[in-house]
This record gives structure tokens, sequence and C-alpha cells, in this order.
């Protein structure tokens, strides 16, 4: 019943404006769904300890997780018939009959300095075979943290790709019309929880960028009147002017080492790219064109550079080696393509890609060579500002409904896409954070 | 039929400059800022047919600060002539005046392509006005819209050069 019923669900909901669903007051779901995603049933985690429950309920937040990948389908809560927590309780032929390949099981207990200890494993229902068992520790406050550790590593045992869940996001927020306009830069989780503030301002903040070891941002503000690059240490909140010269001062950009930053500058008269050495403050110049050259990002070998002119026209994605030489243009689909944001593997390059006022996510995939396949991820109208996970398997972007700023995540095949629940109104401008180190 | 038409354009030309003329008897006291230390104020009187820091104020052309552009473009349209003739020449007149000319997008396009692109418009209105020595350009991009609506209405409304007078 249910595999038959999905598809035309999908068709159903894929049609949907998205502002009905605002209307109605969902906050999340799932836009668009995938049938061909392995269905798993993460049994609730109750709490079996003798003090006070963790707010946050791990194997909810597990679910989402699983969901939002796009690789999964995680089984609703109301098809759990049963709810074992260990393994020795799991009676696979339940399973089998809601057609689910995997099962996890857990619980949560009291962890001997007085947080929480989440005890969970994960079953090969087919094979009814263990493929993890593990326990993670964690404060009260930590519990959304250890449900996306655990998450991860569901993810990384049964698709060998490492897990992004357990990562952050930062986006800028801004209320208000001119010139009246509140702007902070924030940081929350990968699912939106627990917005943290960065900075807040009464001028413009916009275009974070994180560095390699996620332990800086690198962002524009108009604090000083015109457009200066920060780059600020998120635990202390202590922060350095990079970039402050006459003229536009923008689209920060970290190379992969982490030495080099990617900037614009128009002290020259029009936009162009330079890339500054960090410890010399030396910077070098890597376009020179009156036309408008910006939004450069990084190839993940450091050694070039893909950024956005318009010097054939209409705003386009070109590659220019990072120390300089003649640009190749990328994107020759659509009327123009702009800030593009490249995967971990180079392969795929996502971009804002309009055709007259409609703006959607476009990737391009360069793995089968030639000019690469291309793929529109999102439904428009004023889609922008992609940014893939760290894994690739998925993609925050920007959109706009009725007046309000969102965010959504989409899988990295278009199937799954959803809208991320932040506390504040307008949002923009997400950047994905890298892999913490392990 | 020449003489005519010469006619007609000599008065489009007077009306328009009428447009732009300012009344000099009506000039209230000025405050130059020099504040003194006995709390006496000063007040300059402009000479004859120079705009004075009053006139800002009271202007039908001066008080005109906003230029409109068409979408991805940075061309000045003719409608828009007369106020930058009369904030050419108020600057002509006050060497002592600057401003700053913020320049704006719409929220179409990339934020970062829209900082290039309201840089080019408040650049355009700079070129325009001859006295570069007295303005200086900032982009806001997108970041500063006056509407919040998608449709042409609100977007031809952010798609500006605001003209933002730091000395007078």
């Amino acid at each position: 019943m249910k595999r038959i019923f999905l598809p035309v669900l999908l068709i159903v909901l894929s049609w949907l404006p998205l502002g009905a669903a605002c209307a109605q007051g969902l906050d999340i779901g799932l836009v668009v769904g995938n049938d061909s995603a392995l269905p798993i049933a993460v049994v609730p985690m109750p709490y079996q300890g003798s003090g006070t429950a963790p707010g946050a309920d791990v194997g909810s937040i597990i679910r989402a997780d699983l969901n939002r990948s796009g690789q999964f389908n995680s089984l609703p809560l109301e098809k759990i018939v049963e709810q074992p927590t260990r393994g020795s309780e799991i009676k696979f032929p339940t399973w089998r009959v809601l057609r689910q390949d995997f099962v996890v099981v857990g619980r949560v207990l009291d962890d001997a300095d007085g947080g929480y200890r989440v005890e969970y494993e994960l079953y090969d229902v087919a094979k009814q075979q263990r493929l993890l068992g593990l326990a993670l520790g964690g404060r009260a406050q930590g519990m959304r943290d250890v449900a996306h550790q655990i998450a991860d590593q569901i993810y990384e045992k049964i698709l060998g790709v490492r897990g992004a869940f357990w990562t952050s996001i930062a986006y800028v927020t801004a209320t208000g019309t001119s010139p009246h306009i509140q702007y902070a830069l924030m940081v929350a989780d990968s699912d939106g929880f627990n917005p943290q503030t960065v900075v807040r301002s009464s001028e413009p903040l916009l275009s974070p960028a994180w560095s390699p070891d996620r332990r800086k941002l690198a962002y524009v503000s108009f604090e000083r009147g015109n457009s200066t690059i920060y780059v600020q240490e998120l635990t202390t909140g202590a922060r350095e002017v990079l970039a402050s010269f006459r003229g536009i001062n923008g689209a920060p950009a970290f190379s992969p080492d982490g030495r080099r930053l990617a900037l614009t500058l128009s002290k020259t008269g029009n936009p162009e790219i330079y890339v500054m050495d960090l410890a010399s403050k030396a910077l070098t110049q890597v376009t020179n064109h009156y036309s408008i050259d910006t939004e450069a990002v990084w190839t993940p070998d450091g050694q070039s550079l893909i950024f956005t002119s318009d010097r054939a026209g209409k705003p386009q994605v070109y590659q220019v080696p990072a120390g300089g030489g003649e640009p190749v243009r990328l994107s020759f689909e659509g009327q123009s393509n702009a800030r593009a944001t490249v995967s971990f593997d180079g392969k795929k390059i996502a971009m804002a890609q309009g055709n007259g006022n409609i703006y959607r996510i476009a990737v391009l995939d360069r793995s089968f060579g030639g000019t690469g396949r291309w793929q529109t991820l999102s439904p428009g109208n004023l889609d922008e500002s992609p940014s893939f996970a760290p894994n690739a398997s998925m993609l925050l972007y920007a959109t706009k409904e009725g007046h309000r700023g969102v965010l959504y995540a989409v899988s990295a095949d278009g199937r799954v896409r959803q809208r991320l629940v932040l506390a504040d109104g307008d949002v923009r401008e997400p950047a994905w954070s890298p892999f913490r180190q392990r | 039929m020449k003489t005519a038409s010469r006619l007609m354009i000599a008065a489009s030309v007077c009306l328009a400059m009428a447009a732009c003329s300012h009344k000099v008897k009506e000039q209230p006291p000025v405050d130059n800022g020099n504040n003194g230390m006995n709390g006496a104020t000063t007040g300059g009187i402009p000479e004859a047919g120079k705009y004075g820091p009053g006139d800002l104020d009271t202007d039908a052309c001066l008080r005109q600060r906003v230029v409109y552009f068409d979408f991805d473009q940075d061309t000045l349209k003719p409608e828009f002539q007369a106020t930058i003739a009369c904030h050419a020449k108020y600057l002509r007149d006050r060497p002592e005046a600057r401003m700053t000319l913020e320049g704006n997008a719409d929220e179409r396009g990339t934020r970062e392509y829209n900082l290039g692109l309201g840089e080019r418009r408040g650049n355009a209105v700079s070129a325009a006005l001859g006295s570069s020595g007295q303005t200086s350009v900032v982009s806001y991009g997108e970041e500063k819209p006056v509407c919040l609506d998608s449709n042409e209405d609100c977007w031809a409304k952010n798609r500006r050069v605001e003209i933002v007078y730091t000395a007078k």
C-alpha cells in the first residue's frame, strides 16, 4: 500500500506552492519524498535512569536527520508497533513485515558524571545481524549533539560515506525595511536548532565563510559605513579586519589549507578577485577585467577559483587558476548563473541559475567529463546561496516565502527538500561548516 | 518651422532651469557649525545665483535625492537628468559640500554580484555629477531594500542610488 501511494503523494506535494505549507503553519516537514530511500526504523529511545529525563528526544532527532539526507526513509512513529530498547528484544519478523531494511534500538541511561549515556544498536533486518553497538555520553545540553553523532555513525555504517549531521551552519538574519533593518550573523546546528549569535549590527552583514578548521568565520560587515571583511574566532569572539579598502570588500573564501583567502575588491574601480596570504596579508590580483568578477570559491585541490563574472553580458560561472590566468567559462545552461559552491571531491558545482524572474539552484556534475550534466534541485522563484554539506550529500539554500527569507535543505539528487526550523524570522545566506576534525 | 522648434527647445530648457532654480531671499540663517565658545552663531549668505545649504530642504529639485535604474542596468535615465544637474550645480556652488552615493539593487541576482551592480550605479551618478573630489560611492547591493514585495513595482523602488549629503 505505502509503496503504491508514495509516488502519487510525491507528485502532489511537489506541485504544492511553498506558501501553502507556510500558511498552514507547518514549520517542518518533507516537501518532497524519495521512494528509493532505504527504509529504517528508529525505535524510540526511552530514558531508563533514575533522575530527570533529558529534554531532547534522541530517537526523533536521529529519525529527522536520516530523513533529511534523502538516503533514508524513517518509519513514522505511529507505525512503530513494537518498542524494543536492546537487540535481544527485537522480533525481526515484525520489521520484515513492515518492510524495514534496518532497525535501530537504544535507551538513555544516567552516566557516572551526572550526565547521560545513550546505548544503541543498529541491526540489518534481513540478516538479523548487528552492525553497530555503541554508547555515547553527553550532558543534558549536549543530547542533540549525541543524537546527531549517532545519526552520523548509522549513515556511515550503512552507506560508507561520512555523515554530516553533527556539523554547523552559519547564516544571516535580517528584519525590517531600510533604514530600520537589524542584521545578525548566526551559527546553529545542521538542523537549525541551537542558534547562537556571532555578531549583530544595524548595518548589513553578509557572505559568511568558514575556515577549514571551523574555528573562524570570515564575513562582510558595513558597520564602518563601507563593506569590510572581518575574520572572527567563534569561541572567543575576537576578530580582525582583513580588508577595508576603498570600494567593495566582499565575498571572502578560505583556501582548503586555511592559509589564503580569496576575496573581491573594487579598489581599482571595479570588482576583481584577489587572493590574500593570511600570514603576510599580501594580495595577489587574480582577475583583471572591466566586468564584475566576484563570489570566488576554491576547488578542493586549492589550485583554482570558481567565480561569477558578467564579462559575457549576464553573470556566468568561470574557473581560473588561483595564481591568475585566463578564466574558462563553466556554465552554458540558463540565462545567468552565479555564486557557485563546490562539492568536496570537486565533481559537482551548484549555483543559482536565473531564467527570467525565476531563480533556482542548479548543479553541474562534471563526473562524466565534457561540459558536464545539469540538474535542477529547487523549484524557485528566488532560490539562491547554495552551500554543499561537507559530504556533498545535501545542500542548503535560501529562498523567499512572502516577505520572509527561509532556508531549505535539499538532498544532492534533489529528491528530498525540507525547510529548516529557525527561530528568527528572515534568514538568508546559509554556509555549511566543514567536518569536525576526528 | 526651425525657429519655432528652437523656441520650443529654448522654452523647455528655461523651464528645466526654472525647476532647478532657488530663491536666495528665502534663505534662512544658516548654522555653519561654527558655534563659538561664547555661544555666538554665524550665518553664511550665499552669493546671488548660487545654492546655499538651506536649499537642500526647500528647493524642489535638490530635494530629489533618489535616482532609479532599470534591471541589471547602470545607465542614467533621461528623467533624472534634471535632478543630477541641480545636485551637480550645488557641488560646484559649494566646494565644501560632500556627498555619499549609496548604490542599491533589487533582490534578483546574487548578493555579492549586486554589490558590484550597486557600485556601478553609484559610479554612474558620480560621473554624471562631475565633481569626483566631492562624492564617494558606497554600494549596499540588495541589503537595504525599501520595499519587500517580490514584484516589479517593488523591485523598481529598490534599484536606486540615494544621494546623501555628508557635508552641506
